[in-house]
């Protein structure tokens, strides 16, 4: 019964969909060289996410290194009270509340990016909309009967859907604003794009150092192979 | 085939070219390869500095803290050990720390910041045993000379309660002492001496 | 002086271990025929390669935790604090991917010049072996990161086992050694993985290496070079591969290397091809991604068990891919062993094939749908066909007389000029913008290239 049970919750919480609802995805803008960028998605990370979800593979230090700030700085501006910098972006909720809350330990982000892609998760982030049939009272138009709240809400505001009729059925064609939120829709759209930024980073931080260095790796290459290629060409005189 | 008439002078600049372009490159691939062996954020992580509140430590008491994995001892002299420690030059090895690793400012007669408060790393400088702490004088096992120390008892060295090695036992120097400082007069940090402001 | 001690000490030790016999029978003194062409690197790279997992494989297991509760997070532990350790682990999952693409097209080269045949099917009996021995490599390696897709694929795979009639449960039972895919599992796989296969690896590339040696190489015209010797016993068109094939092989590596930089510099993902996204998540044993597709080496054998509607008929169907290529020496019925010699029918199968393959191979990667499936079942039908009809299309076939000599053929340097020429055609320049950029797609002279193109290979299959 206890599996049963679980097996129900679990099919009705994140992950799983994969294909998302019939709603393109839109395109986030993200920059993961612009480092202001991406320190204001950690700010709002620590904010609005690290309440529930971790992001158990980095720790503040690397932070601080690779966003070039004082490690004092990220303490003070980043981590929430209390942490040390050599720590993991740990989340304060442990799992058995979780799982009395939601049913389900929130998942760890640290790999949401490269799992998901980050067109999904802006358009995740955007895509709640007002649904009062569902037990939180809103829906997501990329992840259908989705298990977390609108974190946002207050930023965002209340979107409700507009349906169009594709083959007899009802389908969402577009989220509209019902009531305005705090945050004008630019500022939201950058926040959300700051934060997606700062996911991206996440999910393989390294990245940046990797593509640098793939062009001098290449130009050596290139080199051993403009000498192999005469010397071969030098050998291969014999053979003609 | 024909041999004849081949460039043997371009052939050998090419393979020694390719030859020197090759090794290194193998060194630029080996750096990561061997790179990869060195402790990693993980291990610097739990090698971090560590904080020891020294308020309740009662006069002779010892305590073990882990730093970077290793024992750190911090003991807590009275004052007839500190007497003690002036009388035993004669028989140690490098009473003035003259060989041995420690910060330049515990390099004095005590090997410490406050003289009551003694902190190293309680590994034996022969093979890296810890050795035990025994604060009694001349127990009946290790004769009357013991005037109260450090006995490792892998190979039998000898140090006094500042960490000194006697002369005749296998370990070379004095014991290390790691960087330290007082944060308060009753809160030391092992690991870190000045504070640290970047990366 | 301190030369002479060198050259001493060096003598001292050949006098002692058979160091010039080994180095002069497989490399200085070893005749290879003097045709190979663009074909011929993948057997050299293939090695390269191994050596490439050998050593990435090596480091990694320095760090990697072959334990269900550890494993996914000590990858990434790898991937983020281990110094370089991002470095080696793509140098691996490239590695792996670059593996089937080597043997993939070395196989095929067996196909197009008939290395297979008559007096090579030991080698390639060797070499399916090592194919065989490669995938099972590879399926446990990709157990090990412990996601999402690692675990699902190894469940649906090791279910396999259980469509065996009377013993089918018990042995995929004992395969798992647990009800499903779990730590045990795991471990085990990790033991198989890092030391049974590789050793199995080595040994079968010794002996596949041994066996080429023993009867010769094959060339491209699938003419025998022993049979026309010189005065001293020397193959008249044979050259010694040493130097003349390290340093052609030496050029194969460099070629190699630089496309596998960019992989693992820029696209170390290929779009999901290589590092699966859905295997950025922890295994979950209570729930299957929806949309699971083994990794794409796999995909054409995947596509042919699912095209087979009966599950125990699927897996045989799925073995009896593999087995039947263990035949193919004899299956093979012509009288000639270079396609450049053989009748339009093989080619015409040959291509065939080919589309087969890599059509099973795209499907495979994509839903099961009823249209997709119908056509995984004609692919899979193309796929048998071009192997059990082999014995009566290739003994009927009229085939081209074979020279007495080796053919000179234009080599790829040789053709430089023309696809300078083919580039500038299907090109136009623009104004603006500098070297290679400057140029832009034209579709006019693409097209013509095009046609001319399909025209060539069209009369190359007569």
């Amino acid at each position: 019964m206890k599996r049963l049970l679980n097996t129900l919750i679990l099919l009705s919480l994140p992950f799983g969909v994969f294909a998302g609802g019939g709603v393109e995805l839109q395109r986030a803008d993200f920059d993961l060289s612009d480092k202001d960028s991406l320190q204001r998605g950690a700010k709002h990370f620590v904010t609005y996410c690290l309440g529930c979800h971790s992001a158990k593979h980095i720790r503040y230090l690397r932070i601080a290194l690779d966003f070039d700030i004082e490690k004092d700085k990220v303490l003070k501006d980043i981590a929430p009270e209390g942490a040390n910098i050599y720590d993991k972006m740990n989340s304060a909720m442990n799992a058995h509340d979780a799982e009395k809350w939601f049913g389900i330990m929130p998942p760890d982000l640290s790999l949401i990016s490269r799992s998901r892609g980050p067109d999904w998760l802006y358009s995740y982030l955007k895509g709640f909309y007002s649904d009062s049939t569902k037990p939180l009272g809103v829906n997501n138009v990329v992840f259908p009967d989705v298990g977390m709240p609108n974190v946002l809400w207050q930023l965002q505001g209340e979107q409700k859907p507009v349906f169009k009729k594709v083959g007899g059925q009802q389908v969402i064609d577009k989220l509209v604003t019902e009531i305005p939120g705090q945050l004008p829709e630019q500022d939201f759209d950058r926040m959300i794009n700051d934060l997606v930024n700062f996911l991206v980073y996440v999910g393989e931080p390294g990245q940046l150092e990797r593509r640098s260095m793939g062009k001098y790796v290449l130009f050596f290459i290139f080199m051993i192979f403009i000498l192999a290629y005469l010397l071969k060409r030098e050998y291969w005189k014999d053979i003609h | 085939m024909n041999i004849e008439g081949v460039d043997k002078s371009k052939r050998q600049f090419l393979t020694s070219a390719l030859t020197v372009v090759g090794a290194v490159g193998t060194g630029y691939i080996a750096v990561p390869f061997l790179a990869q062996m060195q402790p990693s954020t993980k291990a610097m992580a739990a090698g971090a500095p560590v904080t020891v509140d020294i308020s309740k430590m009662e006069p002779g008491q010892l305590i073990r803290v882990a730093w970077r994995g290793k024992p750190v001892w911090l003991l807590n002299r009275t004052p007839e050990v500190l007497e003690t420690l002036k009388t035993l030059d004669d028989q140690l090895r490098d009473p003035q720390s003259s060989e041995s690793i420690q910060p330049v400012y515990t390099k004095n007669s005590t090997r410490a910041l406050k003289q009551e408060i003694f902190v190293a790393i309680g590994l034996c400088t022969h093979l890296g045993c810890s050795p035990t702490f025994r604060p009694e004088i001349a127990p009946a096992d290790l004769g009357p000379d013991w005037k109260g120390g450090f006995f490792c008892p892998c190979h039998g060295s000898w140090f006094d309660l500042a960490g000194r090695v006697y002369r005749g036992v296998p370990a070379p120097t004095n014991l290390e002492i790691p960087p330290y400082r007082y944060i308060t007069d009753t809160q030391i940090i092992i690991g870190e001496d000045t504070v640290e402001t970047s990366a | 002086m301190k030369t002479n001690r060198w050259t001493d000490c060096g003598n001292w030790i050949l006098d002692r271990f058979p160091l010039t016999k080994f180095w002069n029978e497989h490399m200085a003194h070893y005749y290879a025929p003097k045709n190979f062409n663009f074909w011929y690197f993948f057997g050299s790279l293939a090695l390269l390669v191994l050596v490439n997992q050998f050593v990435t494989g090596i480091l990694l297991t320095m760090n990697y935790k072959p334990d269900a509760k550890l494993a996914f997070d000590s990858v990434e532990y790898i991937m983020r604090e281990v110094n370089w350790g991002w470095l080696i682990r793509y140098m691996h999952s490239t590695g792996a991917s670059a593996f089937f693409i080597v043997i993939y097209l070395h196989m095929f080269r067996g196909l197009l010049y008939g290395s297979f045949k008559q007096p090579r099917e030991l080698i390639w009996i060797f070499g399916m072996l090592l194919f065989v021995a490669l995938m099972a490599e590879a399926f446990m390696g990709y157990l090990l990161p412990w996601g999402q897709m690692s675990y699902w694929g190894a469940q649906v795979i090791i279910s396999l086992f259980s469509a065996i009639p009377v013993v089918g449960e018990e042995l995929s039972l004992w395969i798992r050694g647990d009800y499903v895919v779990s730590d045990a599992t795991l471990n085990r796989f990790f033991a198989f993985h890092v030391i049974a296969v590789p050793l199995v690896l080595v040994l079968l590339v010794l002996l596949h290496i041994i066996a080429l040696h023993e009867v010769g190489s094959n060339n491209p015209d699938g003419i025998d070079i022993k049979k026309n010797k010189d005065a001293n016993g020397i193959p008249l068109d044979g050259i010694p591969f040493h130097p003349y094939y390290t340093v052609k092989d030496l050029v194969g590596f460099a070629v190699f290397m630089f496309f596998f930089a960019v992989v693992i510099f820029y696209m170390p993902e290929m779009g999901g091809f290589f590092l699966e996204h859905a295997n950025f998540i922890p295994a979950d044993p209570l729930k299957t991604p929806e949309h699971i597709a083994p990794v794409w080496y796999f995909t054409p054998f995947y596509a042919i068990l699912r095209a087979v509607p009966d599950k125990f008929a699927g897996v045989i169907a799925m073995g009896g891919s593999i087995v039947v290529l263990f035949l193919l020496p004899w299956l093979d019925r012509s009288k000639v062993r270079s396609i450049r010699y053989r009748g339009g029918i093989y080619k015409k199968a040959l291509l065939l094939f080919v589309i087969s393959f890599i059509g099973l191979g795209y499907l495979g990667t994509q839903p099961a749908t009823p249209g997709a499936t119908a056509v995984a079942r004609v692919l899979t039908a193309v796929y048998f066909g071009f192997f059990l009809l082999m014995p009566i299309y290739t003994r009927w076939e009229k085939t081209k007389p074979v020279p007495d000599r080796l053919t000179e053929q234009p080599s790829l340097e040789d053709r430089i000029p023309d696809f300078v020429e083919t580039f500038n055609e299907v090109t136009i320049k623009t104004e603006g913008k500098s070297g290679l950029f400057s140029r832009k797609l034209n579709y006019q002279g693409l097209s013509a290239v095009s046609i001319r193109f399909l025209k060539k290979i069209k009369g190359s299959l007569d």
